[in-house]
């Protein structure tokens, strides 16, 4: 069967309906570019076809390019070809004298959108779930399609760009607002008749660039508003990007030349544009990792097989302080029935607030309505009773990080439950293993370790214990799939994965002030490799006082299993900041920043005292080097933890380090970098910053075996 | 003081100037930013020791503005320390930029300068930067404001070129030019203008048409015919009194074509180029530029040259080669009666006609050519000249080492 089928009415409207075979969503492939070009050569050749119609039988319009077609893309002259192939095709279709209208029944994003933005007109249904953009950039790609070319001629420079640069996707209400739709429908009989009564009124439609008397809405790039606002772009772009995402400069360029240029060398500018980052590293990287992994994750490829799917409908959630709470509120957001206890009923009521703070916000945004923040504030019941929880078919722990305490509520749980309903236990540093001695069933024991904010935060590394069982995995995995979050499989170990390879990366920034490097050169080095935030900064917001409790712990821990503990290069600096400065962190107000005092305005500014602490060395580091130092500190401990087993596959590896700690996103994650660096290259640069700087980057044994034997991680 | 030598020279193949010549998607600075590699590449130039960079640019506005010459050396990831200056002597600017590097140089205040020009005339066309000498009426009547093409068929009228002189003189220019690319003249100064995947975007030049002739050109309407009957014919012959009529007998198909191009070349001293391993390929003898009647516009050439020739102490007999630049085809055929040369020693690669004319660069371009055939027929001293709008000159002799 064909991808795509062709009927003509007898009024002469001919409907092409895209449905792809063997595929939920219709992409742009070869399957549908084929037979979609011989129709077009019809509809050129046929003067009784007096309009056209592009629908889809699927429930989305068109969901964009075939990722795995662009990615296998080595050679920048394949990838011109590609654009300019699919061009030229969407080119015939605009100029066949013939009216165009897509009839947009669902999402139409990336090509899917640039294929509407060739039809004369654009009609959508109003479905709130249906989205409208061109989200290329997410994968370090742009609209290859003329995208770059038709938006801005559509809407003006101005209003495109954010929707290009950040792929920002939009409700059809949205997409009409912008002026990217022309028309709304209710529904798809709706759509189709709205769509043929615009070709039989609109028998010879020009598209505005078309138009001898075309003006670029807001002015093209001479303009001189559009000049000034396009001196600005830049910095205001790569204040977030670094620099480090070609496909943010890629994209200006296309927009910004296109508004200098004819459509038809426009076009052809944004095919060089995208050859250039189709073959880039950072788009390798960023497909490789959050489109085929994160697809590999999200099919549950870290799920034990032969278990069936479980709905989680009531969970118990265990201390309602800023975890709780959060966990609270991402479970009642889909629709679970929560219990939220704590020891007293104002700190339970305190964390069933937090929603509601968080509901009061988006009702401001319009994203939420009185009546339905009513409705999700019911299915949160703040208490102090342990015997609310029954029912319960998940419980979730998220007390104070103490063994004491947690044995304490999971024996309190297990009174009320019984043994059989699976305790998880949201803990970032103490070891499963050993807090499910204190569950009489350790089958049923598991780590569920939560990052914060809870809402906003999209991983949760489910932990292992010795005894977790496949069942117990199975459940605690679907229910962070039910609550939206991408959930990576790890065993258990001293900070699991994510905490452990995290710590390195502060570590390295403490340890680079310790050496007289210049406090905002190690934060500015953090940044620009890509980090969200700079070591220091990152270091005051988890707080001082916690790290050295956990190194006091991790100490003790030690001693009494008979092993030597070797302290970490930024022990000394923790020390100095909490005894001998009291400058514990942001929940202070003091660290290495200066914090401005809650509720009023103001930047933190890092603390000039540090000038004292830390005496500068007369030797300062280039960017690069300390780049080098924080990047490698994290992959090699990523490379560990993966050569040690504590995380099992490559793509929970990279996921959970982009996911987790916000590892830069444009390297694809901790072991991608190690890849597109080169193994063998990064072994020998880590063997040389060993020599420098100390064993801790001594390479781990995996990667020195896969150097030697040519390997990467697939 | 110091002579001035020339190590090098690049330059883009030329774009039809249209929104379809190839060059139309290629940016002014990309166009300058390929040279500049290839400059550095070519000579494994430690780019740190070069003084100043003098680019040429007629009309210096939009994405040619704000010192295109120091924009240009940074994008190049040239070292930071190497200045750039855009300035332009209307066509003549590329050239311009060669003889200002060689007062650099001969000064002693400069070792090591590159010169050259760009013009992207698709995505800046001519007269976008607009200008007193034709907008302000005050002044556009004094100075006898006429487009340089009513110069063009006024200097054939005043000489009495005929139409079919004219085109012959174009047709010579494109054979030429059409022989010399297949004779791959042209190779040594050429860098073909690749995009940034490196694929090639242009690799010749665009509008050359070896093919054409006599009769074909024939068929062409004389582009300033109209505008010199709406009122630039009288104003020109007010100053031209025993003229009756202006014969208007250019078109595109004589006159140079508008294109996107640049050029750039390497001038410096012995002493810096030996201290680099530069190789030096010919020394400049000497450089002038002049003023003269700002209607007709078009014939400085011949007395921009006697002051060169005057200068390096040499008469029109003593050089080789001249480059003269093809703005319109009565402008290189007056210059040659006026100098009394030879036209088999004139342009003989072809010129602008064929070629095309970016305006900024062609002046560099057009002494990267001479040159080459210097080199080529191992001859020794050539002249190139271009005229100027506004009514100026400007020559430079060069002699190869």
């Amino acid at each position: 069967m064909t991808a795509m089928q062709m009927t003509v009415d007898a009024e002469g409207i001919a409907t092409l309906t895209m449905d792809l075979a063997d595929r939920p969503m219709n992409v742009l492939n070869e399957a549908l570019m084929t037979p979609l070009a011989g129709y077009i050569a019809t509809i050129e050749s046929d003067p009784a076809i007096k309009g056209v119609i592009i629908t889809s039988a699927k429930k989305e319009f068109l969901a964009g390019a075939d990722i795995d077609m662009v990615f296998g893309i080595t050679d920048p002259k394949l990838a011109f070809d590609v654009a300019e192939q699919l061009k030229k095709m969407l080119r015939r279709l605009e100029l066949c004298g013939r009216p165009v209208v897509a009839a947009l029944n669902g999402t139409a994003l990336g090509g899917g959108l640039e294929v509407a933005l060739a039809c004369h007109w654009r009609v959508a249904i109003n479905d709130p779930k249906a989205k409208f953009g061109l989200p290329e950039v997410k994968l370090g790609l742009l609209p290859g399609g003329g995208g770059t070319q038709r938006l801005p001629r559509m809407i003006g420079i101005q209003a495109s760009l954010p929707l290009m640069l950040e792929g920002k996707e939009l409700s059809a209400e949205a997409a009409k607002q912008q002026g990217i739709i022309n028309e709304l429908a209710t529904d798809k009989a709706d759509l189709l008749a709205k769509a043929k009564s615009w070709c039989l009124a609109n028998p010879k439609p020009v598209q505005p660039w078309d138009d001898k008397k075309f003006k670029w809405p807001g002015g093209d790039s001479r303009h001189p508003a559009v000049v000034q606002m396009l001196a600005i772009a830049p910095s205001m772009a790569t204040a977030k990007s670094q620099g480090n995402y070609p496909a943010v400069t890629n994209i200006m360029s296309c927009i910004y030349e296109g508004g200098i240029v004819d459509f038809e060398s426009g076009c052809r500018i944004e095919s060089r544009y995208f050859a250039n980052l189709v073959v880039s590293q950072v788009s390798k990287n960023m497909i490789g990792t959050l489109w085929f992994q994160l697809n590999s994750i999200n099919k549950g490829k870290s799920r034990p097989e032969g278990i069936p799917k479980a709905k989680t409908t009531k969970v118990g959630i265990l201390g309602a302080g800023m975890m709780g709470a959060g966990i609270a509120y991402v479970s009642a957001k889909v629709g679970i029935e929560c219990v939220l206890l704590d020891s007293t009923i104002e700190a339970a009521e305190r964390g069933k607030a937090y929603s509601a703070g968080l509901l009061d916000k988006a009702i401001k945004k319009g994203r939420e309505t009185p009546a339905g923040k009513g409705v999700f504030l019911d299915r949160i019941k703040a208490t102090t009773d342990y015997a609310d929880l029954a029912g319960c078919d998940l419980v979730i722990e998220a007390v104070f990080e103490d063994r004491a305490i947690k044995a304490d509520v999971t024996k309190k749980t297990e009174a009320v439950l019984g043994a059989d309903v699976v305790f998880a236990s949201n803990t970032s540093t103490l070891p499963i293993t050993g807090l499910a001695k204190a569950h009489s069933k350790a089958e049923n024991f598991i780590g569920l370790h939560f990052f914060s904010p809870v809402d906003k935060m999209p991983l949760v590394e489910i932990i292992m214990g010795e005894k977790t069982s496949k069942e117990t995995l199975a459940k605690g995995f679907d229910y962070v799939q039910q609550i939206k979050k991408t959930p990576i499989v790890v065993n258990d170990s001293r900070g699991f994965y994510t905490s452990r390879s995290f710590a390195t990366y502060v570590n390295e920034g403490l340890a680079l002030l310790n050496e007289g490097q210049h406090p905002r050169a190690i934060e500015m080095a953090g940044l620009k490799a890509g980090m969200p935030v700079g070591p220091l900064a990152l270091q005051d917001e988890v707080s001082m006082s916690l790290s050295l409790h956990v190194m006091e712990q991790t100490r003790k821990d030690y001693a009494e299993e008979g092993k030597t503990y070797a302290a970490s290069a930024s022990e000394p600096v923790v020390l100095k900041m909490v005894k001998e400065l009291d400058r514990p962190g942001k929940k202070a107000g003091r660290g290495f920043y200066d914090y401005p005092e809650a509720g009023t305005k103001g930047e933190k500014k890092l603390w000039p005292g540090l000038a004292q602490a830390f005496p500068l060395a007369t030797e300062q580091m280039s960017q690069q080097e300390m780049i080098d130092r924080m990047m490698f500190a994290q992959a090699n401990e990523a490379a560990r933890c993966f050569e040690e087993k504590v995380v099992l596959t490559v793509a929970d590896t990279n996921i959970g380090s982009i996911f987790g700690w916000g590892f830069a996103p444009h390297q694809g994650g901790a072991l991608q970098f190690i890849n597109a660096y080169g193994v063998a290259k990064f072994v020998k640069r880590a063997e040389e910053l060993a020599a420098k700087y100390g064993p801790r980057f001594k390479p781990a044994a995996l990667l020195v075996k896969m150097a030697a034997e040519g390997k990467r991680f697939e | 003081m110091t002579e001035a030598y020339i190590f090098d020279a690049v330059r883009t193949p030329r774009g039809k100037g249209k929104k379809d010549g190839s060059l139309h998607e290629v940016t002014p600075v990309h166009l300058l930013g390929n040279l500049f590699n290839a400059l550095e590449t070519r000579n494994r130039l430690d780019t740190s020791q070069v003084d100043d960079v003098v680019i040429g640019c007629v009309t210096p506005v939009g994405e040619q503005g704000a010192d295109i010459a120091r924009t240009a050396v940074l994008y190049s990831n040239w070292a930071e320390n190497v200045p750039g200056v855009t300035q332009s002597r209307f066509c003549a600017s590329g050239l311009e930029s060669v003889n200002l590097a060689a007062m650099k140089v001969m000064s002693g205040q400069e070792d090591l300068v590159v010169a050259g020009g760009v013009e992207s005339m698709s995505r800046w066309p001519m007269g976008s930067d607009g200008g007193a000498w034709a907008m302000d009426p005050r002044i556009n009547e004094q100075l006898g404001f006429a487009p340089q093409g009513i110069g063009a068929d006024l200097i054939a009228s005043l000489e009495g070129f005929s139409r079919q002189d004219v085109d012959a003189f174009a047709v010579r220019s494109q054979q030429l030019a059409a022989k010399a690319w297949a004779e791959q003249r042209f190779a040594k100064t050429v860098v073909p203008v690749r995009d940034l995947n490196g694929m090639i975007v242009l690799d010749h030049d665009e509008t050359v048409r070896g093919s054409t002739t006599v009769e074909a050109l024939a068929g062409l309407k004389a582009s300033f015919e109209q505008m010199g009957q709406m009122g630039f014919d009288s104003t020109a012959l007010r100053k031209y009194t025993t003229l009756e009529k202006i014969n208007h007998v250019h078109h595109a198909g004589n006159s140079s074509g508008i294109v996107d191009g640049a050029a750039l070349m390497l001038i410096g001293s012995q002493a810096k180029g030996k201290q680099l391993g530069l190789k030096p390929r010919a020394r400049i003898r000497s450089v002038a530029v002049i003023g003269s009647e700002p209607t007709i516009m078009l014939t400085g050439i011949a007395p921009a040259a006697q002051k060169a020739l005057k200068k390096a102490g040499m008469s029109v007999k003593d050089i080789d080669l001249f480059e003269i630049n093809e703005a319109f085809a009565a402008v290189v055929m007056k210059a040659a009666r006026a100098l009394d040369i030879d036209m088999d020693k004139v342009n003989v690669n072809g010129g602008s006609i064929a070629m095309g004319h970016p305006l900024g660069a062609t002046g560099c371009i057009i002494l990267a050519t001479l040159l080459d055939e210097l080199e080529r027929t191992n001859k020794q001293v050539g002249l190139a000249s271009l005229c100027v709008g506004a009514g100026m000159g400007i020559a430079t002799i060069i002699e190869r080492i």
